[in-house]
């Protein structure tokens, strides 16, 4: 059929032909525009953050800002908004310390395999909420849980939960003890926080929202 | 399964070898689907004991894991047939096979045992990766590598050796990038954006391409086989469905970009291409039907009644043919638009689509190979369905299709309670997980699992037994005739 073909739909040559110029050209897109992604999406430096510049991706030393999270009406969603300076467990941490504190955090969030329970950027399983902007919400906020765990400020609540996630409970499905130390927990908190200032395109939506729906209950059991 | 006694070639003894690892690993990974099941709608069942972030890691492994052996076992398998040649490294084939197996065992009893270890490189290098679905540590990632590329060695070398069709052209190309790609999983960055960027690498470019290209290899290999299909038109489609499983999957990675930190552009690449995606899934489902239809139509022409030597094998991979197109096809595209998926990206929609796809894409068309393994492995001639076959193909498929189902209901909920009315967060999630609407649905996806697994043991009994019960069969038919005539 390949050598006596009737027409050009029927010869094998022709197909076998396309499909390597197809799949070869799909191929060079992608690395090309991988390319422009890897720019846009690594790490931005300390000095970005103290001039202000924006990167999808800020520095590890993020921590030692206050972060909002906005509606921005031009893009038409929610972004991460760096602000003021801000104490990040008593202290602001240099550069160096900042960055070994994330490579902790991101450690351990996978030594721990938190991704098979929560999802992260949306991504893992569906058994506990989404950690995206974790830091940022309202649970942690309000009182709630610097309340349930004695403690003055969001960061070391948030370290105290981790460490002794089961004594904390505040559904029937709970989160395990995961035997996290005290410099883990400060570097999962860490790397939470750094993770809520990744511009994620508005995910998850009216997220800065959820507050405000939430009051008066919401009459689940 | 149990003998190879009626096989020329080592490479499908070996290839029998992996079929049966492949067995126990699928009965493993729907074990700890139940487990998880079962913690969705009782919290406390084996709570600090065997997590659900264990059992999950697990399940997902599993599968994984079990689906490679069957691959590599499939083209084990089809190398002597395709080529006309023995395998040419069998026995560093056959070291390579024991070596991944014992690695695998030692992997799964870390995971099971050990479970987690503290923030440290060491962690990631011999305990977990931490990283869903290749969580395998990095050790074992390596080992891995070395034992694909002596599996490489074999496919290549023996193809450049034999005869050079394209089935084998396309294998031996999918499976270079199939291999290749593993490699991007293969590192650590204290940056989330860039781990999942190339994460989905591996993820997206194994199951929404060379996976599925290996699927419609194997289907041609298959059809040529069962129902003596024409090698010209069934090539002919191979390439068809490379040119558009490739055109629309690699460029489709896409719609894993919309939320991880990455560039808005990629809204549109991956909504244009992934939305494509489902057309090649319905080319393999017509090319399946058609050609079916047409060798029976020749058959009968001729006065011969049936045209299907092996019966289990063809009606798996009708339901390949069904299940890749429904699961992969209509239940990714259900999702796959940014509008919808800013709703819908992290719920039970995800986990509807990931059971029906694999299910329908894959597991089917591996069971088809193992069929079509076990007549070659018993020397029959032609294998037809026995009631246990008849029960593992309903039960399983109505079990995984009940499954999906419920998680799809699931999944709406949460997107609408969850997402649009409470935009989401801690207190957000757990309002949607506790609702009536939400916890039935999880109840009825552990019954679905149980139905589904009770389809898996009659599976495991058919492959163990059909053999051996229809070569008996066929002998003493043949036997009577002899004696008549």
């Amino acid at each position: 059929m390949s050598n006596k073909s009737a027409s050009v739909w029927t010869s094998i040559r022709f197909w076998r032909r396309s499909a390597a110029w197809v799949t070869g050209t799909a191929t060079v897109l992608l690395i090309w525009l991988t390319f422009d992604t890897m720019g846009q999406i690594s790490m931005g430096s300390d000095a970005d953050l103290a001039k202000g510049i924006k990167k999808r991706i800020p520095a590890a030393t993020v921590i030692n800002y206050h972060i909002d999270y906005k509606m921005d009406d031009k893009r038409g969603h929610e972004v991460p908004v760096i602000g003021e300076k801000e104490k990040f467990f008593g202290k602001e941490w240099s550069a160096k310390d900042a960055a070994a504190l994330l490579h902790l955090g991101k450690l351990t969030s996978q030594a721990k395999n938190c991704m098979d329970c929560h999802t992260l950027l949306g991504n893992g399983g569906y058994y506990a909420p989404d950690l995206t902007k974790a830091w940022l919400d309202t649970k942690w906020n309000d009182g709630t849980m610097t309340g349930i765990t004695g403690k003055n400020t969001k960061e070391e609540a948030m370290a105290e939960f981790l460490m002794h996630p089961s004594q904390y409970p505040t559904h029937a499905r709970m989160m395990p003890d995961l035997g996290i130390t005290k410099n883990e927990a400060v570097a999962l908190v860490a790397f939470l926080k750094h993770m809520s200032s990744i511009d994620t395109n508005g995910f998850p939506r009216n997220f800065s929202q959820s507050a405000k729906r939430l009051e008066g209950g919401t009459h689940a059991h | 399964m149990l003998t190879d006694a009626h096989l020329k070639y080592e490479s499908q003894k070996l290839a029998m070898n992996y079929f049966r690892v492949a067995l126990v690993l699928f009965g493993a990974q729907l074990v700890m689907g139940l487990i998880v099941a079962i913690q969705f709608v009782y919290p406390g069942f084996l709570f600090e004991i065997f997590d659900f972030s264990v059992a999950r890691m697990v399940h997902i492994n599993a599968l994984v894991v079990w689906m490679l052996f069957a691959m590599i076992g499939s083209v084990y398998y089809m190398i002597p047939d395709e080529t006309g040649e023995e395998a040419v490294g069998i026995k560093l084939g056959k070291l390579a096979f024991w070596v991944l197996t014992a690695a695998i065992t030692v992997v799964v009893l870390v995971f099971i045992f050990v479970q987690v270890g503290s923030g440290s490189e060491a962690s990631i290098w011999f305990i977990n990766e931490g990283r869903e679905y290749l969580e395998a540590p990095r050790w074992a990632d390596i080992g891995i590598v070395a034992v694909i590329l002596v599996f490489y060695y074999n496919v290549f070398a023996t193809y450049i050796k034999g005869k050079r069709t394209g089935i084998m052209t396309v294998m031996v190309a999918n499976l270079f990038a199939l291999a290749g790609l593993y490699l991007c999983g293969m590192f650590f960055t204290d940056n989330i954006s860039m781990d999942q960027y190339w994460w989905w690498w591996v993820i997206h470019l194994w199951v929404e391409a060379t996976w599925e290209v290996f699927v419609g290899t194997l289907a041609a290999y298959a059809l040529i086989k069962i129902i003596g299909a024409k090698r010209e038109i069934v090539e002919m489609w191979l390439w068809i469905e490379v040119l558009m499983l490739f055109g629309s999957g690699i460029l489709g990675l896409g719609h894993h970009y919309f939320w991880i930190g990455t560039p808005e552009y990629w809204w549109e690449i991956g909504a244009l291409f992934s939305a494509l995606e489902p057309v090649p899934l319905v080319a393999m489902f017509v090319h399946v039907l058609y050609d079916w239809g047409k060798e029976q139509g020749h058959a009968e022409a001729k006065g011969d009644a049936k045209v299907i030597n092996n019966t289990p094998a063809m009606a798996w991979i009708v339901a390949n043919a069904f299940g890749n197109f429904l699961g992969a096809g209509i239940w990714g595209f259900f999702h796959t638009l940014p509008q919808v998926n800013i709703y819908t990206h992290g719920t039970q929609f995800t986990a509807a689509h990931g059971h029906l796809s694999f299910f329908g894409a894959y597991a089917t068309i591996l069971i088809a190979m193992m069929y079509l393994a076990v007549q070659g492995a018993y020397g029959i001639k032609r294998m037809t369905m026995t009631f246990k076959t008849k029960m593992s193909l309903f039960l399983t498929i109505f079990g995984v299709l009940g499954m999906a189902v419920a998680l799809t209901i699931a999944g709406y909920e949460q997107v609408l309670v969850e997402r649009a009315d409470l935009g989401g967060g801690w207190d957000a999630f757990f309002t949607a997980q506790n609702l009536p609407w939400y916890i039935q649905a999880q109840g009825w996806r552990l019954v679905m699992g149980i139905v589904t697994f009770a389809g898996f043991v009659y599976l495991a009994w058919d492959l163990l037994t059909i053999g051996a019960v229809e070569s008996a069969q066929e002998e003493s038919e043949g036997a009577a005739a002899a004696a008549t005539a």
